[in-house]
């Protein structure tokens, strides 16, 4: 999850060519020509064949017909796109509904996780006794895996046997709320896992650029008689900026890319509601045989999120200026 | 200890960002007790997997739930551990090679790429660059349906190549080892090239010992990715004998359907290897996180 954005990090430093080779000759003679390429030739096959190709192959998938049944996969041209855009077609329901679970679950993950991490890392921001082992506490679901966390939640969460019911009923709330089988629960069940799940690793992102923030501009705001919220309004949130950035938009696309908490604990009720786009592509090219289809699917959804991100940088930008 | 295990509430809003202590007793307690209300949060849903994964059958379906096993009862990893139709050991065996195959993969990839792009001169280097960083902001699941086509055309379905392979090729770990090296002083290089080393001897022997600290947040960074990764693996491992322990959970469930000890001792049979490591390597894997995020 974290992978995407760096690169919005390395666009920064853009390689200077450095000092390479200060004594060019005497350095030539002991790396060849082919010392590089021989250095990149193990990361580049697999680059080549896992990351490159199917890019292009995605492309190429989705302008047929691409059926792993079907002996032909002939040429449609924009057909399996039109599809998803023309209401008429069978899949263009299924679809649609996805792209609104995946939605919905966007809409109400990212505030929350963008918030709730931040609070954690002011609370862990301040210096005290045992500061460090109440970090790695708050950062330790998120080193277990979906599988784990879904099947923990979906135990935790069922109405009868579960601690959340139980611990509702305890303090006088109702005890037989149905948190995976019916909506708007099952919403709020799958936004609050997840928010239990990640927000440490949000939180531990906000420490450092906090870290960062230089101390006199606090204490130069404290003699001018600002109130901690003015601190926190004036000096902390504009030292942020790079980093709320940064959490937006990874949270975004991590949250646009949720699958195992739909598909393990309200496994897409009630009907199909809950299910998002990630499993309707996955289903649609590997359980139904349409390939090209997916890919097409997979592309939109592609661009949908590029959409989202750079409007993302953009909203930044201007407040910037 | 009664705690709403959802929605933690955010921080006093009268905590400034500064790091000063706050002052007095009773802000002391006040800090204190949220620290610890949260800490509950975070660990209680933990808590009860373990819980749970030792009681009996009959003690785990009890409305209302009990709060401690009694008795405690090993029925639940007895279920997991002689069972014929879902061997959990041999997934975890899997997850264990395939996860530490992957790692290495990684790091012995990335390491050479990202050395020879930081600190050697050849053609097509910037554009080169610009191409493994541009992938960063292709989301993985995108390529899923191309991926599983190669796969399936190098017959690896169903094989554990397919968990190990594929997802080594970490754009991510050349960027980050890339910076790395870039903040390794030349001096030391220099001074090897005096002594007549060749490139693979600097790089074996003056920047790798270097940069233990970045490969070995790599190396755990993988390895956790790997340990955990579900999407995948449920749509290209389906035989017994070669699934992982995420997919593999996932038919345990579907065999025991509400047998919640025995699927919580499974959570917990693939929780601990991670939870070891997080606890070994915690300032590695946190700084790497907050490293990766933002330095770059």
């Amino acid at each position: 999850m974290a992978d995407v954005i760096e690169a919005g990090a390395a666009r920064a430093d853009a390689p200077p060519p450095a000092a390479d080779a200060p004594r060019g000759g005497a350095r030539a003679g002991r790396a060849g020509r082919a010392t590089p390429y021989l250095f990149l030739a193990p990361y580049l096959l697999l680059f080549g064949v896992f990351g490159l190709l199917p890019i292009l192959l995605g492309l190429w998938l989705s302008v047929h017909q691409w059926d792993f049944q079907l002996p032909n996969r002939p040429f449609v041209g924009l057909d399996n796109y039109k599809e998803l855009f023309s209401s008429d077609s069978a899949v263009y329901g299924d679809w649609w509904q996805s792209v609104r679970a995946t939605a919905i679950f966007t809409v109400f993950a990212v505030p929350l996780l963008v918030v709730v991490p931040l609070g954690l890392a002011l609370l862990l921001n301040r210096s005290f006794p045992g500061r460090t082992f109440f970090r790695a506490i708050y950062f330790a679901p998120y080193v277990l895996g979906v599988a784990v966390i879904g099947l923990l939640w979906r135990f935790l969460l069922d109405a009868n046997l579960g601690l959340v019911n139980r611990i509702a009923g305890m303090v006088g709330l109702p005890a037989d709320t149905p948190w995976v089988t019916a909506v708007p629960w099952a919403w709020v069940s799958l936004v609050g896992v997840t928010v239990w799940w990640t927000s440490g690793f949000n939180a531990v992102i906000y420490l450092a650029g906090l870290q960062d923030i230089p101390q006199e501009l606090y204490e130069a705001a404290k003699v001018d008689g600002a109130s901690a919220w003015e601190r926190f309004r004036h000096v902390t949130l504009p030292g942020l900026r790079p980093v709320l950035l940064f959490v937006i938009t990874t949270t975004v696309l991590a949250s646009a890319n949720v699958f195992g908490q739909s598909f393990l604990i309200t496994q897409g009720a009630p009907g199909t509601e809950t299910r998002t786009v990630v499993w309707f592509i996955v289903e649609e090219g590997l359980r139904d045989n349409d390939a090209g289809r997916a890919a097409a699917m997979s592309i939109v959804f592609a661009l949908m999120l590029a959409v989202v991100s750079i409007a993302n940088f953009r909203l930044f930008r201007y407040r910037e200026d | 200890m009664t705690t709403p295990t959802r929605a933690p509430a955010p921080a006093p809003a009268d905590a400034p960002a500064t790091g000063r202590a706050p002052g007095g007793a009773l802000r002391r307690t006040a800090l204190y007790a949220t620290l610890v209300a949260l800490a509950l949060v975070f660990l209680l849903p933990l808590l009860w997997m373990v819980i749970t994964s030792l009681k009996t059958y009959t003690g785990a379906q009890q409305i209302p739930p009990t709060w401690l096993p009694d008795p405690i009862s090993g029925y639940g990893y007895e279920q997991i551990l002689n069972n014929s139709a879902n061997p959990v050991l041999r997934w975890f065996a899997n997850s264990m090679l395939a996860a530490t195959a992957h790692a290495l993969l990684v790091v012995a990839t990335a390491s050479m790429a990202a050395y020879a792009l930081a600190r050697m001169r050849f053609r097509g280097r910037g554009v080169l660059f610009a191409l493994i960083v541009g992938t960063l902001f292709i989301p993985p699941t995108s390529l899923i349906i191309p991926n599983f086509l190669i796969v399936d055309e190098l017959n690896w379905i169903d094989t554990l190549s397919v968990v190990i392979v594929p997802g080594a090729a970490s754009a991510f770990g050349v960027f980050f080892l890339r910076q790395f090296f870039l903040s390794l002083p030349r001096e030391l290089e220099e001074a090897a090239v005096l002594d007549g080393a060749n490139q693979w001897q600097i790089f074996w022997k003056v920047v790798l010992p270097l940069s233990r600290p970045a490969l070995a947040t790599l190396v755990v960074l993988s390895f956790l990715t790997n340990w955990n990764d579900f999407l995948w693996p449920i749509f290209v491992l389906f035989s017994p004998e070669t699934l992982t322990l995420p997919p593999g959970l996932g038919l345990l469930q579907g065999s025991y359907v509400t047998d919640y000890p025995v699927i919580m001792a499974g959570a917990v049979l693939a929780s601990v290897p991670v939870l070891i490591l997080f606890v070994l390597a915690q300032r590695h894997i946190i700084q790497g996180v907050s490293r990766s995020g933002l330095k770059g």
